[in-house]
């Protein structure tokens, strides 16, 4: 990307102030409402996963350079492999429940 | 450190006297030989230490052969037990030993060795490359199955064979019902060995993403290079779950943690879940090189393009991701509950979509083809049904509820027979005779191979269709004798006659390489099948740095197109430049013999010891890590020689093909 030397870092600013919108909504969600425990840990748990998948492609370059789409591949490819054999042998072993 | 002295050497079974004997005497009769043929600078400098791709390739499929030698006479001792009710051949812990250590050495020793072997010596010449991404590491890789192998090997005259099925499963895996220390040679051999492949897979992702030649996209790309990128990726995504249950396995065993084990909150199911998660993903690892062997085969055989290229792709693509998604088919009586079994169900019905779109693609390549029936293409042509009837079977034994049923009976062996053999092993058979010449220069003899194919291919089908039936009338597997009264007796006789016959086909392959290497004629030239693929495009056998100049690749079926329209196929003298070579290493073999060493002492239980020779290991890795040795350089008067030696060559194709 040329944003690097030239212009101003739209992009850049754009993912920073979403991570802290979202960074302050799960502190939010924790500290002032009284929702249940669980309820808590399913928002601030998916809060930070979208601020994961955010600042990969934001900060970490994932779409960058001559590789873009093959690391989008294989970021993607390594989650599903890692989903598969935690959530599915969790829920394999509890027999489902 | 349980493990007593006088239980070192087994004794006390004449079958396991006679194998201790004739190993040593192999062994001594190896040394004798190379000592008196003065062999053994040349061993080390052309083999031992070669990170040359087609050399550590051959030497794969050597120890493929020799593996199947070894799992055959397994497979073999089995029949002969079963042939007659009551039979009295091997005793029941034997026959525990002897499945177990068939089914290892069958599917990680026999089928792997092949199948990565033929991916080694192919790969990098379809996609124009000089060699692997990381030849050093590619050596070590083959080292390491290699050390993994002989030490599983060793167990059945060394401490003992691991005797808790091929798959281990706890309780009965654990120390508390399998004190002895046959199942530490399980846990530590497959870990060394599972190392190497895991470390193959990631070197062949990377050489087919970077190294391929000028112009020769994805999709331009051989459909067997496709089949090896996607199972290389497999391997890299399952073969780590391997890893952490082997050496959960090995931390239950030898330092009597509590993960799988009845007692201490561990989960003997988990071991289950754990292995197929592995277990699964493997059979895709080995069936789909598999597939894109049979895809050339049929392609050069049938004189036309692979139809439906794209779909074809697309259906490997969908079984890789398919593949980690239906592993609890093989624990369905765990009784995970209607939700799982369903889904498992479902996922594993699944498979059969793609699997199906390439069998069509198959057929429809095969149609209005001109069709040579060379030995290659015989068993491109018998895997199509054989290969049906295992997957249809497959579909069935998919049905939860049905495979409580199916599950634990010989109907489920005969299936997966049914989907190894022509899928793996026809496909390894087709593989040889197609690139024989390539490797080494000469043909397989034809005429030997036919009695081949027929022998093996009626011996299979004699040996395991039988147990379809035998399964389906209750008969189970793994049970090392039945009574007469069960009227298994005639069908089982059957399946052991069709093993025989299936040895003897195997016997007929074993001569034929005996014959070609002695008696085939050498001067044949560098395309004797009319291929299409750049593989061809070189010299046979391969000179050491594959291309003189790398091919530019405009299509699919790039050497062929090369051929027709007569353009990129010759090269001027002043186009040649110098080629930058890896240099030779002795590290990785060393490395490998520090590794089974560490490995045979942990086995034993030698815990300090191990620890003290796995030292070795960190000590190789250091060497490695200042070594600058960044190889030589090959000067173009060398090139212009050797390549002035077989350019020039006359062509005698036509006499030895049909």
């Amino acid at each position: 990307m040329d944003n690097h030397s030239k212009g101003f870092p739209k992009s850049q600013v754009f993912g920073f102030v979403l991570s802290l919108v979202l960074t302050f909504a799960a502190l939010f969600v924790a500290l002032k409402t009284s929702l249940s425990f669980n309820t808590i840990i399913w928002i601030i748990g998916t809060l930070a996963i979208v601020q994961a998948g955010l600042q990969l492609f934001m900060f970490m370059h994932l779409k960058e350079g001559e590789d873009g789409n093959s690391q989008t591949i294989n970021v993607i490819y390594g989650v599903f492999i890692a989903v598969v054999t935690v959530a599915g042998s969790i829920w394999v072993m509890s027999f489902g429940m | 450190m349980g493990i007593k002295w006088d239980r070192f050497f087994i004794t006390g079974d004449p079958l396991i006297l006679g194998s201790q004997i004739a190993i040593l005497l192999t062994m001594i009769g190896i040394v004798v030989l190379v000592s008196y043929l003065k062999k053994w600078k040349w061993l080390w400098t052309e083999w031992l230490t070669t990170v040359d791709h087609k050399r550590i390739g051959i030497m794969y499929i050597l120890v493929g052969v020799l593996m199947f030698f070894r799992g055959g006479i397994d497979g073999l001792l089995m029949k002969a037990q079963t042939a007659t009710p009551d039979g009295q051949l091997l005793d029941a812990q034997h026959y525990n030993e002897v499945f177990t250590t068939h089914g290892v050495v069958m599917i990680l020793f026999m089928a792997m060795p092949f199948l990565i072997g033929i991916m080694n010596v192919i790969v990098p010449l379809q996609i124009g490359a000089r060699d692997v991404a990381f030849p050093q590491l590619n050596a070590l890789s083959f080292w390491l199955t290699f050390s993994g192998a002989m030490l599983f090997n060793i167990s059945f005259v060394i401490g003992g064979s691991p005797d808790a099925g091929w798959t281990a499963y706890f309780p009965l895996a654990g120390k508390e019902f399998s004190p002895g220390i046959g199942n530490n040679f399980y846990a530590v051999a497959i870990q060394i060995a599972g190392i190497g492949t895991l470390m193959t897979g990631i070197n062949f992702i990377v050489t087919i993403l970077k190294m391929r030649a000028k112009g020769m996209t994805l999709m331009k790309m051989p459909m067997f290079s496709w089949t090896s990128f996607v199972t290389s990726i497999i391997i890299a995504a399952s073969f780590p779950i391997l890893t952490v249950a082997l050496a959960l396995m090995t931390f239950d065993r030898i330092f009597g943690t509590h993960f799988f084990t009845l007692s201490g909150g561990g989960m003997d199911m988990m071991w289950v879940n754990l292995f197929w998660l592995w277990g699964h993903p493997e059979v895709y690892i080995v069936v789909l090189p598999a597939f894109g062997m049979f895809s050339e085969v049929i392609s050069t055989f049938s004189r036309k393009t692979l139809f439906g290229y794209k779909s074809m792709v697309g259906s490997i693509v969908g079984i890789a991701i398919l593949s980690m998604l239906v592993w609890v088919h093989h624990f369905f009586t765990m009784g995970a509950g209607p939700g799982v079994n369903s889904i498992f169900s479902i996922t594993t019905m699944m498979i059969a979509i793609p699997t199906g779109v390439k069998m069509f693609n198959w057929l429809f390549t095969m149609r209005k083809g001109r069709i040579q029936f060379t030995t290659a293409m015989l068993w491109a042509l018998a895997f199509v049904p054989c290969f049906l009837i295992g997957g249809i079977t497959g579909v069935m034994l998919a049905m939860g509820a049905a495979d409580y049923q199916y599950h634990n009976t010989l109907f489920l062996v005969a299936h997966f027979h049914y989907v190894l053999i022509p899928g793996v092993v026809f496909a390894v058979f087709a593989g040889l005779y197609y690139w024989w010449p390539k490797m080494f220069g000469h043909m397989l003899n034809e005429k030997l191979g036919k009695l081949h194919f027929w022998l093996f291919v009626i011996g299979f089908n004699m040996t395991f269709m039988p147990m379809f039936f035998l399964g389906l009338n209750g008969a189970v597997r793994r049970a090392y004798t039945y009574s007469a009264e069960s009227g298994f007796g005639p069908l089982m006789l059957v399946s052991a006659i069709g093993a025989g016959i299936l040895a003897i086909g195997f016997a007929f392959f074993c001569y034929n390489i005996y014959w070609s290497a002695r008696y085939a004629d050498r001067n044949i030239s560098s395309d004797p099948w009319d291929a299409r693929t750049l593989e061809w495009a070189t010299a046979s056998p391969v000179q050491f740095y594959n291309f003189a100049k790398i091919p530019e690749v405009t299509s699919l079926d790039a050497f062929w197109y090369m051929k027709k329209k007569n353009k990129g196929l010759k090269f001027s003298n002043d186009e040649l430049e110098e080629i930058h070579m890896p240099s030779n290493s002795g590290l990785p073999f060393i490395m490998s013999i520090v590794f089974g060493i560490s490995g045979f002492l942990l086995v034993f239980e030698w815990k300090i010891a191990a620890l003290v020779a796995a030292l070795g290991i960190l000590i190789c890795l250091a060497i490695r890590s200042f070594d600058y040795n960044d190889g030589y350089h090959v000067p173009v008067d060398e090139i212009k020689e050797i390549e002035y030696g077989w350019q020039n060559k006359e062509k005698g194709v036509e006499k030895h093909v049909n």
